[in-house]
C-alpha cells in the first residue's frame, strides 16, 4: 500500500482511500483531501517534516504521520 | 427593525478585513462564553440597526474543533437573520465547502466572492449567476482589501434578513443519500426548528455526536434510521461522514467546472510561489528564519525598544508622573496618601505601562508577519522540533519574545490555534529569563561568582531545559493528551500587509494590556504598597519608618521556613521573592531595603554584595536565582496568563506548576549540589531531593500511555484495517 508519506517531492498522486476515523479523518477530508483528489507534493520542510502539498489549488502542510493515513496511487 | 448578520468564512479569506471595513470603529471584542475563542461584534456603518457578528475563521461545521463548535452553536441557537459567507475567489473549491454547509441552515445567505481583483488579474472568470443558481443563494463579488463591494453585500444581506423568505437548499448529494436524508427529515420533523430541518437531518446521517446528544431520539427510531444509514454506507463502501464530505466536494467540483473559467496557468509560478520557493527552501529556510527573528528581536528589544521603555519608565513615569503628582499632592493631603499615589499606584502601574511602547512595537511586527503569511511558514519550519516537546511550531514566537518580557510573550500565544499547544506554551514560556530577571542574575553573579560569564549563560540554559523537560512531562498527562487531531495547516499565499489590518491588530492587543494594567495591576500595586508601608511600630499600628516592621516583613518571617530546604530561608530573601512577584526588577531593591542599605541602590545591588556573600553560600545563592527565574512570573505576566487561559482552573494550574517546578529544581540544586560541594550535609531533605530527582526522571522517561503522536495514528490505522 502506497501512502502520501512515500511520495517524492515533485510527484503528483491521486487519493485512493483515507484511513483513520472520526476527527482524524474528518479534519483531513474537510481540507479537501477526498477520494480521487490529486495531490502534488511540493516540498519538504527544512527539518524533514512536515511536507507541503498542493491540493485543490491551494497549499496544504501535512505531517508525515498524518500523510501515512492517506492511501494514494 | 434590528437585524443580526453573521459573517462566516475560511481563515485567510479576508474576513477580518471585510469586518473592519463594514463596522469601522463600532466594534466590541470579547470572548465566546467559556472558551478562548475571540468574539467580535459590530454595527454596520451607515445602518446602525444591523449588527454584524464575526464568526471564527473555520473550514467546516464539524463537531471537532472549538472554533467550529462555537460557530455552529451560534448559527443554530442564536439564529442570525442572515449570513454573509466570504469566499476566497482564488481558492474557490475549498472555500465553497463551508458554503455548502452554511446554505443547509435555511438562513438567507449572501456569498461574497472576495479577492475578485486577484481573480481577474490571474485571468480567471467566475460566472456569478451560475454559481448563485447552483448554490441556491445570492452571489456577489468583492475586494475587501480595496473596499469594493463589501457594503453592497451587507446591504443586500440586511434586505434579505428583513424579508425573511424561506430558503430552498439545493440537492447536493446523490440519490440514495438524499433519500436517506429525506427519510431522516420526516422522522425528526417537529423536534427541531423547521428552518434547520435539513441541517439536523444531515448531521444525524453523519452520526454527529453533538447533534445526537441534543436530539435524544428514542432507541427504536435511532435503530431504524441507523439501518438506512448503514445501507448507504454499504452501497457506497465508506462511512457516513466521509460520504457526505466526498459528495460535497464532488458537487463543488461540478459547480466550479461550469461556473468558473480558469485560464490555464498550469506550471506558471505566481509571485507568492516564487517567494515561497526561497523562503521555505530546504537550505535557505533556516538562515532566513533566523535573520527574520533576529530583526524582530533587535527592533523590539534592541536599542529602539530599550530606548522607548527606558524613556517611558524613567522620564514619563519616573520624572513626570511620579514627581508631578508628588509636587501636586505634597503638603495638600496626608503623607500616606502621597505615598500611596506616588510610590504605590503610579510606580506600580507605571512599571507595567513602561512596557507598552516596546510591546506595541513587537505586536506591530508580529501582526505584519501574520498578515503577510509568514507566521504559517514559521510553524511549517519549526514544527518538527517543537512537536517533540508537546508544543507547536508557532510556540517559537512566544518563547523568543519571552526573553524580553513575559507579558507580550504570553499574549503572543494567541496565534496558536490548537488549544492544547497554546496552554502548554503559556505554561512554559515564562521560564525564559525576561529582561526584568537580568538584575537578579547580575546580583548573584557579582556577589558570589566573581561576575562569572557562565552564570548568565547557565540561566538561559536552565530556562530552555525547563521548557523541554516540562514539555515532555506535561504532554504525557491526561489533561494534555488530547485527541489525535491531525496537524493539517493551510499555507496562505503571501501578500503585502494591509496597514489598517496590521494597525488594528496591534492596537487591539496593546489596548487589552493597558486595560489590565488599570485593573488587576492597579489593585495588586495598592495591596503590596500597603503591606510594605504599614505595620506595628513602637506598639502601635500605622505607617512604618523601618521596613523591618512592615506587614510584608512579618509575612516574610512567617513563611521563610518554606525556603529553608532550598538554602535561603531568611525573611529578607523571602520578602525579595514576594516583591519579585509584583515585578521582578523590584527584587534587588526590596532586598536592599530589607538589609538596611540606605539610599539609592544600583541595578544589581552592588552595595549589598558583601552582606549577601557573608549570609549565603554560593550554592544557596544559585538556588535562589534559579527559583526566581522559574517560579511564578510577575503580576503583569500572571494577569496575561489569566486572560489567555480564560479559565481559573488553568490559570491556577499554570502558576502552581511553575512554582512547584521551581521549588523542585531549586531543592535539587541546593541539596544535591550542596552535597557535592560539601556546603550541605546529608539529611532528610537530601533524601527528599533524590526522591524528587527520581520522580522527575520517571515522569520524563515513562511511556506515554496516551500514545505518542505517530504511534497513536498507526494504532488507529491498524484498528481500521483489521
Amino acid at each position: 500500500m502506497k501512502t502520501l508519506k512515500d511520495v517524492k517531492v515533485g510527484e503528483t498522486v491521486t487519493v485512493v482511500k483515507l484511513h483513520g476515523e472520526g476527527a482524524l479523518k474528518r479534519r483531513i477530508m474537510d481540507m479537501g483531501v477526498t477520494r480521487g483528489t490529486e495531490i502534488y507534493v511540493r516540498k519538504v520542510a527544512p527539518l524533514g517534516d512536515p511536507v507541503e502539498t498542493t491540493v485543490r489549488g491551494y497549499e496544504l502542510s501535512i505531517r508525515r504521520a498524518d500523510a501515512e493515513l492517506i492511501e494514494v496511487k | 427593525m434590528e437585524v443580526k448578520i453573521a459573517l462566516a468564512g475560511n481563515p485567510n479569506s479576508g474576513k477580518t478585513t471585510m469586518f473592519n471595513d463594514l463596522t469601522g470603529s463600532n466594534q466590541r471584542v470579547g470572548n465566546w462564553p467559556g472558551v478562548t475563542v475571540e468574539k467580535k461584534e459590530g454595527r454596520l456603518k451607515g445602518d446602525r440597526d444591523v449588527v454584524i457578528q464575526d464568526l471564527p475563521g473555520i473550514y467546516s461545521l464539524s463537531p471537532y474543533t472549538l472554533e467550529e463548535v462555537v460557530a455552529r452553536s451560534y448559527l443554530v441557537n442564536e439564529k442570525p437573520d442572515a449570513i454573509i459567507n466570504i469566499v476566497d475567489g482564488t481558492n474557490i473549491e475549498r472555500n465553497l465547502y463551508l458554503t455548502t454547509q452554511l446554505i443547509e441552515l435555511g438562513i438567507p445567505t449572501v456569498v461574497a466572492v472576495n479577492m475578485i481583483d486577484v481573480v481577474r488579474k490571474n485571468g480567471d472568470k467566475i460566472d456569478l449567476g451560475k454559481l448563485g443558481a447552483a448554490l441556491g443563494c445570492e452571489v456577489m463579488e468583492t475586494s475587501a482589501l480595496k473596499g469594493e463591494g463589501s457594503h453592497e453585500v451587507a446591504r443586500r444581506a440586511a434586505q434579505l434578513a428583513r424579508e425573511s423568505r424561506p430558503v430552498e437548499a439545493p440537492s447536493v448529494f446523490d440519490g440514495s443519500v438524499e433519500h436517506a436524508i429525506a427519510h431522516i427529515e420526516e422522522s425528526i420533523e417537529g423536534r427541531v426548528d423547521q428552518r434547520f430541518l435539513r441541517w439536523y437531518a444531515i448531521k444525524v446521517f453523519e452520526r454527529d455526536e453533538k447533534v445526537l446528544a441534543e436530539l435524544k431520539l428514542d432507541p427504536s427510531l435511532t435503530e431504524h434510521l441507523e439501518q438506512h444509514i448503514a445501507d448507504c454506507e454499504r452501497e457506497l463502501d465508506d462511512d457516513a461522514e466521509s460520504i457526505i464530505t466526498n459528495q460535497r466536494y464532488a458537487y463543488i467540483a461540478r459547480v466550479v467546472s461550469s461556473a468558473v473559467e480558469k485560464k490555464q496557468s498550469g506550471l506558471k509560478m505566481t509571485t507568492s510561489d516564487k517567494i515561497d520557493h526561497i523562503v521555505t527552501n530546504r537550505v535557505a529556510a533556516l538562515p532566513i528564519f533566523i535573520v527574520v527573528m533576529a530583526a524582530v528581536y533587535w527592533i523590539a528589544m534592541g536599542p529602539l525598544g530599550t530606548f522607548l521603555t527606558d524613556w517611558t519608565n524613567d522620564v514619563l513615569v519616573g520624572e513626570w508622573a511620579v514627581e508631578g503628582a508628588r509636587g501636586l499632592l505634597e503638603g495638600n493631603v496626608a503623607d500616606w496618601l502621597v505615598g500611596l499615589v506616588c510610590d504605590g499606584i503610579i510606580a506600580g502601574v507605571g512599571a507595567v505601562i513602561g512596557f507598552v511602547p516596546q510591546m506595541l512595537l513587537l505586536f506591530l511586527m508580529l501582526s505584519i508577519l501574520e498578515d503577510v503569511g509568514y507566521m504559517a511558514r514559521i510553524a511549517f519550519i519549526m514544527d518538527r522540533i517543537f512537536r517533540k516537546f508537546g508544543l507547536s511550531g508557532k510556540s517559537f514566537i512566544p518563547m523568543l519574545i519571552g526573553s524580553g518580557c513575559g507579558v507580550p510573550a504570553v499574549m503572543a500565544s494567541r496565534t496558536i490555534e490548537n488549544e492544547r499547544d497554546r496552554r502548554m506554551t503559556i505554561m512554559t514560556t515564562c521560564f525564559i529569563p525576561c529582561g526584568a530577571k537580568l538584575p537578579i542574575i547580575s546580583m548573584i553573579a557579582g556577589a558570589f561568582f566573581d561576575d562569572g560569564w557562565w552564570v548568565a549563560t547557565s540561566a538561559y540554559f536552565v530556562g530552555v531545559f525547563a521548557i523541554i523537560i516540562s514539555g515532555i512531562i506535561l504532554k504525557k498527562l491526561k489533561a494534555f493528551a488530547g485527541d489525535a487531531a491531525p496537524f493539517v495547516m493551510e499555507l496562505p499565499p503571501y501578500h503585502a500587509p494591509a496597514p489598517s489590518n496590521v494597525l488594528r491588530a496591534t492596537w487591539e492587543r496593546g489596548w487589552s494590556f493597558i486595560k489590565r494594567a488599570g485593573t488587576v495591576i492597579l489593585l495588586s500595586s495598592i495591596i503590596i504598597w500597603f503591606l510594605q508601608a504599614f505595620g506595628v511600630e513602637n506598639g502601635a499600628f500605622g505607617m512604618v519608618e523601618n521596613n523591618d516592621n512592615s506587614i510584608l516583613a512579618a509575612i516574610g518571617t512567617a513563611v521563610a521556613f518554606i525556603f529553608i530546604p532550598l538554602g535561603f530561608g531568611t525573611w529578607q530573601a523571602t520578602v525579595g521573592v514576594v516583591g519579585g512577584l509584583v515585578a521582578k526588577e523590584n527584587l534587588v531593591a526590596i532586598m536592599a531595603v530589607c538589609y538596611g542599605i540606605a539610599g539609592e541602590v544600583s541595578e544589581a545591588g552592588e552595595e549589598m554584595w558583601g552582606i549577601l556573600a557573608s549570609e549565603y553560600t554560593g550554592i544557596a545563592a544559585y538556588s535562589f536565582m534559579v527559583f526566581n527565574l522559574l517560579c511564578a512570573p510577575c503580576f503583569a505576566a500572571m494577569g496575561a496568563i489569566k486572560r489567555e487561559m480564560n479559565s481559573p482552573k488553568w490559570t491556577l494550574a499554570a502558576i502552581g506548576y511553575m512554582c512547584g517546578f521551581a521549588y523542585c529544581v531549586s531543592l535539587m540544586i541546593y541539596q544535591i549540589g550542596g552535597l557535592i560541594t560539601g556546603d550541605v550535609g546529608f539529611g532528610v531533605w537530601t533524601v527528599v531531593a533524590f526522591a524528587v530527582l527520581a520522580a522527575m526522571i520517571y515522569l520524563l522517561v515513562r511511556k506515554n500511555k496516551y500514545g505518542e503522536y505517530g504511534e497513536r495514528l498507526s494504532e488507529r490505522k491498524a484498528a481500521v484495517n483489521a
